[in-house]
């Protein structure tokens, strides 16, 4: 037992001698979960518009006014011709052309054919067709306007929406869950992994082995410190969003502590299966980077929805541990659901936590060739 | 002397069996999946209905939003106790509550109330749901005859106009042709700026940089002969890129290829430059393989590449400016989808030439030929 504590020891020291990757470790999660709370909006702010008109009649121009006024449109061009909107876009100077075509105000009123064109830059997907909704939007409320000339109240079906567990529609709620995993996994599979092989590479690996400690004891002690800066990595990364970001932990704190040694017990268990497998550093940081951190980044649900994928890609996701963890977190985290709603999730991670130590201790080189 | 570092450079690149594998694989793999996961369209969102109605007017309502490809309605249940259980188990994302009496007192008193609730863990998810789906309720509120009748009686024939919006350069909003170039900017990024970093900091712990150290090579000798090997990797695994989107999308970019390589000269550059100041100042590989990525995080999420930077708040769009990706996934997507020419896009050029000498110049000074 002493000597594995003095093998603990060690494995501390040469972590924690480390400041830059100490100082990343801990800052790393922050930066990330601000970047997501900020930077990955679709939220539209503000339209940039161009204006065709061929009838210059009374209606278009009280529509155009209406454009005008709402704050989250900027006329910027009054074209004259066709010929310029394809330039304009190409020059990224609008989002959204409205052309009004001939004779629009007399075609509302007698023959029913009027039409608004809109041509929006579709190079930018997503934001394109919600451009669109915007301007649909206002143009339905005019048309609503001058139909119920008496000023009255909405006709018709009213909503009310309620946002659920997110009422401001924080983006935070749905990322913390997959910082945190994406943190856990980098601690535990990709830093170990690199660990380990490292010691093989420089050749201190043969002298640990050649010390009378067990060798499933020298990597039990290699994982400690792991184990260790995961520990402070969660409770910071709690902390942060709790006090700092009000991400509400709605659930039970107990379940959510089971929730995440399981996850680091998992994540260190494919560090180690990683070790095996390679002989030098650049491949296991080219492994756990390319085939552990990008697929969890794309496919765990942690920044796209894992519902918007096809068929084969969700099926790829059962297999990444993180898929799980994120899904649990996000049930207890903030539904708040009680441990019974998790179960599938947690039969998953156990699953795949015994294989990869069993695979790993398959694996397992005692001796160097 | 230079070409001998360069070939130096290359053999050992490649006595790795896993660089040839990375580099075939890789970009293959990237531009196949990623922009099939990486969308943020809305579609499919599992609705569960409460119709505490069931009247001809809340079935027709029911039928619409069944027609749409946003949702697909999951389940129908008798309270709103049992429609938030399928929200908790996850079995529905919104819920549609109809109230008593839906048909009678809308004709009767003209305006009726539905109640929309949606799970928004997923902001996006939910505010987009929500919103096509009030988009669809009142497209069917202005079908209602009896919305129709009520207009008639005010005397005045409904006057109305047709919104026909059309998208140029991607009619069916493809979100794919979206993202595949700024993919490729992705692939570039990673290989361009990891590989170098991990270079120089890998000599300095094998002990092989200290040998170089010695022999009259020069600093900028030296940062040139790695980057040099990067350059011609970036360029052709680019063009290897640009060949896999022909043949697994059919996307061709509608603007010059010879624009998109003068632009790829330049980024590689930046971005290599970038990585070996990192490899400078980094001690172990480990130390340099972390800074890499915490950088390229930053970087790549704030460029623009899954997200429009107009989204930002006004403080984070001016960090952008001093991010390289944004320059060029911009000249990407407008050369690649939109066919703008170079001479529009001079002012990107200057940019990204701009960050090529600062950060190159910064390579080559950071390096310091004694110990430490």
């Amino acid at each position: 037992m002493k000597q594995f504590i003095a093998f603990v020891k060690k494995e501390f020291k040469h972590i924690f001698r480390d400041r830059i990757t100490m100082l990343i470790l801990f800052i790393m999660p922050i930066v990330m979960i601000m970047l997501f709370s900020y930077a990955i909006s679709t939220e539209v702010k503000n339209i940039n518009v161009a204006v065709l008109d061929y009838s210059n009649d009374y209606q278009t121009k009280k529509i155009i006014e209406e454009i005008r006024n709402n704050k989250y449109f900027t006329i910027k061009y009054y074209l004259h011709s066709q010929k310029e909107i394809i330039e304009l876009f190409q020059k990224g100077k609008v989002n959204v052309v409205i052309v009004f075509p001939e004779n629009f105000s007399e075609n509302m009123i007698h023959t029913q054919d009027a039409s608004i064109q809109l041509i929006a830059d579709g190079t930018e997907a997503n934001q394109a067709s919600m451009y669109v909704n915007y301007v649909q939007n206002i143009l339905i409320k005019y048309l609503q306007n001058i139909n119920n000339k008496g000023g009255k109240v909405n006709i018709g079906i009213i909503t009310q929406s309620h946002m659920l567990y997110n009422p401001q529609s924080k983006s935070a709620y749905n990322y913390v869950p997959g910082v945190l995993g994406m943190m856990l996994l980098l601690i535990n599979a990709m830093m170990s992994s690199i660990a380990i092989v490292r010691e093989r590479e420089r050749g201190t690996m043969e002298m640990l082995l050649a010390s009378p400690l067990p060798p499933i004891y020298i990597i039990l002690a290699k994982a400690m410190p792991f184990f260790t800066i995961s520990s402070i990595s969660l409770i910071l990364i709690f902390c942060f969003s709790f006090f700092i970001i009000d991400v509400p932990i709605a659930g039970s704190v107990f379940v959510l502590v089971i929730l995440c040694l399981l996850y680091i017990l998992t994540s260190l268990a494919m560090g180690l299966f990683i070790s095996n497998v390679v002989n030098n550093q650049l491949s296991a940081m080219l492994i756990s980077g390319m085939v552990l951190m990008l697929p969890t980044m794309l496919l765990s649900g942690m920044m796209f929805p894992i519902e918007s994928m096809p068929e084969i890609l969700q099926d790829i996701s059962y297999i990444i541990p993180a898929r799980w963890f994120i899904s649990a977190i996000r049930k207890i985290m903030i539904q708040g659901v009680g441990i019974t709603y998790i179960m599938k999730e947690l039969l998953a991670l156990i699953i795949m936590c015994v294989v990869y130590i069993l695979g790993s201790l398959k694996n397992f080189k005692i001796r160097l060739e | 002397m230079l070409k001998y570092l360069i070939i130096k450079e290359f053999k050992q690149l490649f006595r790795n069996s896993f660089m040839p594998k990375l580099f075939l694989i890789m970009p293959l793999a990237m531009i196949g999946i990623f922009p099939w996961a990486a969308n943020q369209e809305i579609k499919g969102l599992k609705i569960a209905i409460v119709d505490n109605d069931k009247s001809s007017i809340s079935m027709k309502l029911i039928q619409k939003i069944e027609a749409s490809k946003y949702y697909t309605i999951t389940s129908y249940v008798q309270t709103h106790d049992q429609a938030m259980k399928s929200i908790e188990e996850g079995k529905a994302d919104v819920i549609v509550e109809i109230p008593i009496n839906f048909e009678k007192n809308l004709i009767r008193q003209g305006t009726q109330t539905i109640n929309i609730s949606a799970n928004s863990i997923n902001g996006i998810k939910g505010t987009m749901g929500n919103s096509y789906l009030i988009g669809i309720i009142n497209d069917f509120t202005s079908s209602l005859k009896t919305y129709q009748t009520k207009i008639m009686t005010e005397g005045q024939t409904a006057q109305t106009f047709t919104i026909k919006p059309y998208y140029l350069f991607n009619p069916r909003l493809d979100y794919k042709i979206f993202m595949v170039p700024a993919i490729m900017v992705m692939l570039l990024t990673l290989i361009s700026g990891f590989l170098p970093a991990l270079n120089i900091v890998g000599e300095k712990e094998k002990g092989t940089l200290e040998q170089i150290n010695v022999t009259p090579v020069t600093r900028h000798m030296f940062i040139f002969s790695k980057l040099i090997p990067y350059w011609i990797i970036g360029l052709v695994l680019f063009f290897y890129a640009m060949l896999c989107s022909k043949i697994i999308y059919g996307l061709v970019p509608v603007g010059s290829i010879f624009t998109l390589l003068i632009f790829a000269v330049v980024y590689i550059a930046v971005i290599s430059g970038f990585g070996l100041i990192i490899s400078n100042y980094a001690g172990t590989m480990q130390q340099a393989l972390l800074l890499i990525f915490f950088f390229m995080l930053i970087f790549i999420l704030t460029s623009g590449l899954f997200t429009p930077i107009s989204s930002m708040p006004q403080w984070m769009q001016y960090i952008t400016t001093i991010n390289p990706l944004k320059y060029f996934i911009e000249v990407m997507r407008m050369v690649y989808l939109k066919g703008s020419t170079l001479l529009t896009l001079i002012p990107y050029l200057f940019s990204l030439l701009g960050f090529a000498v600062v950060l190159d110049s910064w390579a080559i000074v950071s390096y310091k030929k004694s110990a430490k």
